[in-house]
């Protein structure tokens, strides 16, 4: 478990940092975090158990595993990355051990509004070019990258792509609106008149 | 896009601003939810100093972590136990009501607050849980969500979303013989691809959905998620009020008539536009096994798991590791191959008419010699109907082990799991890599009936042929 940084905070502008390659579509949340660790009441411990049986079956040879990339804090991914459950344990993971950012070709839905409420970047781009950037980023573990939420860019000074996140997204992450308990919560009396409106809450 | 959908109806009803990032703060109908995804929503509301907003429109109920063999308190899995402990402390604290163990109304969400009469057409339904689509059958606008959403909805009985495109996945003719709706959603899965409904609504019409059941629906609509589709509906009919009509949460009589009104006007209109359209036979579909590590490596029992060069080239990636993380080799036949543990239960097939189609398979048969045979029942009532019946015995007489309800092995948070590289066949959703428990343990998805034919034959069988 490499935290280099605090978990993300207020307006996200960029993410800058290491970049780590994990590869192959449809890695689903059982594989992020596995059921078993989510015998838990707080999230604080699962950093260290991200992939837990990927890791093991791989025996050392895991990305999360090789010490090169121990600090990466950007993930780059293929298609469909985090189907299936809807554990929010699964970014928690990712987020304890490291990552700020993700860059892929697609997410599975939840998994996209999970990272959202944790500050976490889900960034996109085509499937050739992430394929691309997966080479340039396995090529020098070292390069530090920056993904820029402003100039929507992938960079490390020589490789530059340009990459997505859905508008809402994007908004909230560059103004610091990613937490949204506090917008929700504010609109009380808005929602008390819908609830006024529904035939369901009013004896039909 | 969409316009006079259903799922367009239940969304502008539930709108209750717009947010300055462009999502939408949705109202949220019914919040259910379980011991795993929500101790720690509690404790961000604490943090935040909040309290529940609608603690009455908020059900829970324990499901997740519950052991099947024996649920006497304290659980002998101290984790298990805490996660419970924590799960009534918090709903004591808020007032919130908790269908407990042995309360009469425990069981998975999903099972619970269909049969309760809680999940209602027009609502929208969030809970900590991928499957919550199940509820989608009522034509209720369902979808799984995180623990900061949990935290979201507690706080403030809404969501910030944004909405989604609609299809419409029409089916035509009816489903056959021996072919159940568990066929023919994972049919849809393995022909669309486990991605193809990101960022879609899946509306199930047409006359093979009209006829089926409530139960069926659910099957149906549950497993949308595994076709990337976050929720999953069907309009509501008769079939639907009639199912809901005197259960304990559903609408008193003297206002029944108004409820079912206003529930028949959410239908889509006969003039919806769609954002998509695709069309089945259920008449074409065969019982259907998934033989590889995602919901959309799916085949018809009588077909031969596919050779790579016949994929599309995406898809071929995966299924190399599927070959080798199965054992299975391209070009063999899934009839026949051999299971250890056979598995009846789950949010899937965990219902009463599910037990009814696996009892009718194993009734005067017995599991073969060496498989681990066992029927979770998906909820206390399920159990005490399927006990009504005497279905216990007809399972226990044909050496399946009768539990007590649970989501026991579909995600292996409790007891019951896979050992080493066994393999089931599971009447569960997920087929992913170490799903069941054990990192290296294999899981073939099929029918509850189909399941009963593989414990009995102790092989994939197709359930047809069982005279």
């Amino acid at each position: 478990m490499t935290e280099t940084t605090a978990f993300p905070q207020g307006p996200i502008g960029r993410v800058s940092g290491r970049g780590l390659v994990l590869r192959g579509d449809d890695i689903d949340t059982d594989r992020i975090i596995p059921a078993r660790f989510l015998k838990c009441v707080s999230f604080e411990a699962l950093g260290e158990q991200a992939f837990a049986d990927d890791r093991k079956e791989l025996a050392g040879a895991h990305p999360f595993d090789q010490p090169e990339h121990q600090g990466a804090s950007i993930l780059v991914v293929n298609d469909n990355f985090g189907c299936g459950s809807s554990r929010e344990h699964a970014p928690q993971a990712l987020m304890r051990w490291g990552i700020r950012a993700v860059l892929g070709v697609s997410y599975a839905e939840i998994f996209q509004g999970n990272c959202l409420a944790l500050g976490i970047p889900c960034a996109t781009a085509m499937a050739d070019q992430i394929r691309a950037l997966q080479d340039a980023v396995e090529a020098d573990a070292t390069a530090e990258w920056t993904l820029d939420l402003h100039a929507l860019s992938f960079s490390d000074g020589s490789t530059s792509q340009t990459i997505s996140l859905a508008s809402g997204s994007l908004d909230m992450l560059r103004t610091g609106q990613w937490d949204a308990t506090g917008q929700l919560v504010a609109r009380d009396a808005e929602l008390t008149r819908t609830m006024e409106a529904l035939p369901y809450l009013n004896g039909f | 896009m969409s316009s006079g959908t259903l799922y367009d109806k239940v969304w502008d009803l539930h709108c209750v601003a717009d947010l300055p990032g462009g999502a939408t703060q949705l109202f949220i109908g019914l919040h259910l939810i379980h011991e795993v995804t929500s101790p720690q929503a509690f404790a961000a509301l604490d943090d935040k100093g909040l309290p529940v907003r609608c603690p009455e429109r908020t059900v829970a109920t324990v499901d997740h972590i519950v052991p099947t063999i024996s649920q006497e308190r304290p659980f002998s899995d101290p984790l298990a136990e805490q996660m419970l402990s924590t799960l009534e402390r918090n709903c004591a604290r808020h007032g919130i009501t908790l269908n407990g163990l042995g309360s009469g109304r425990q069981g998975i969400v999903h099972v619970i607050a269909p049969e309760l009469g809680l999940t209602q057409p027009g609502m929208t339904v969030a809970c900590g849980d991928s499957h919550t689509s199940t509820h989608g059958a009522f034509g209720a606008i369902a979808f799984g969500i995180g623990t900061s959403q949990v935290r979201d909805v507690l706080a403030s009985q809404s969501l910030a979303m944004s909405k989604l495109k609609v299809r419409r996945i029409w089916v035509e003719n009816r489903l056959t013989d021996g072919v159940f709706a568990k066929d023919l959603i994972l049919h849809v899965i393995r022909t669309l691809g486990v991605k193809a409904g990101v960022g879609y609504a899946y509306e199930f019409a047409g006359p093979a959905i009209e006829v089926l059941s409530m139960e069926e629906r659910m099957t149906l609509c549950n497993m949308a998620i595994e076709g990337g589709a976050r929720c999953g509906y069907v309009n509501p009919d008769q079939i639907t009020f009639d199912y809901l009509k005197g259960r304990a949460e559903a609408p008193a009589a003297e206002i029944w008539d108004r409820a079912v009104a206003w529930w028949s006007s959410l239908a889509s209109n006969d003039d919806a536009s769609f954002d998509d359209e695709i069309r089945f036979d259920a008449a074409a579909i065969a019982p259907t096994v998934t033989w590889g590590i995602t919901p959309g490596q799916g085949i018809g029992v009588d077909e031969r798991v596919p050779i790579s060069d016949q994929l599309d080239p995406a898809d071929r990636p995966i299924a190399e590791e599927a070959y080798r993380y199965m054992h299975l080799a391209p070009g063999q036949p899934i009839e026949g191959v051999p299971v250890d543990v056979c598995f009846i239960g789950s949010c899937t097939n965990g219902r009463l008419s599910d037990l009814q189609a696996a009892a009718a398979v194993a009734r005067g048969r017995h599991v073969a010699d060496g498989i681990k045979a066992f029927v979770v029942p998906g909820s206390e009532q399920v159990a005490r109907a399927a006990i009504k019946e005497g279905l216990d015995q007809v399972f226990r007489e044909a050496g399946f082990e009768w539990r007590e309800p649970g989501c026991s092995m579909c995600l292996a948070m409790n007891p019951d799991r896979l050992e080493g590289s066994q393999i089931s066949a599971s009447s569960s959703n997920r087929n992913f890599k170490g799903r069941q428990g054990s990192s290296s343990g294999r899981t073939l998805l099929m029918s509850p009936a189909m399941v009963a034919a593989a414990a009995i034959a102790g092989r994939v069988s197709d359930v047809r042929q069982l005279s």
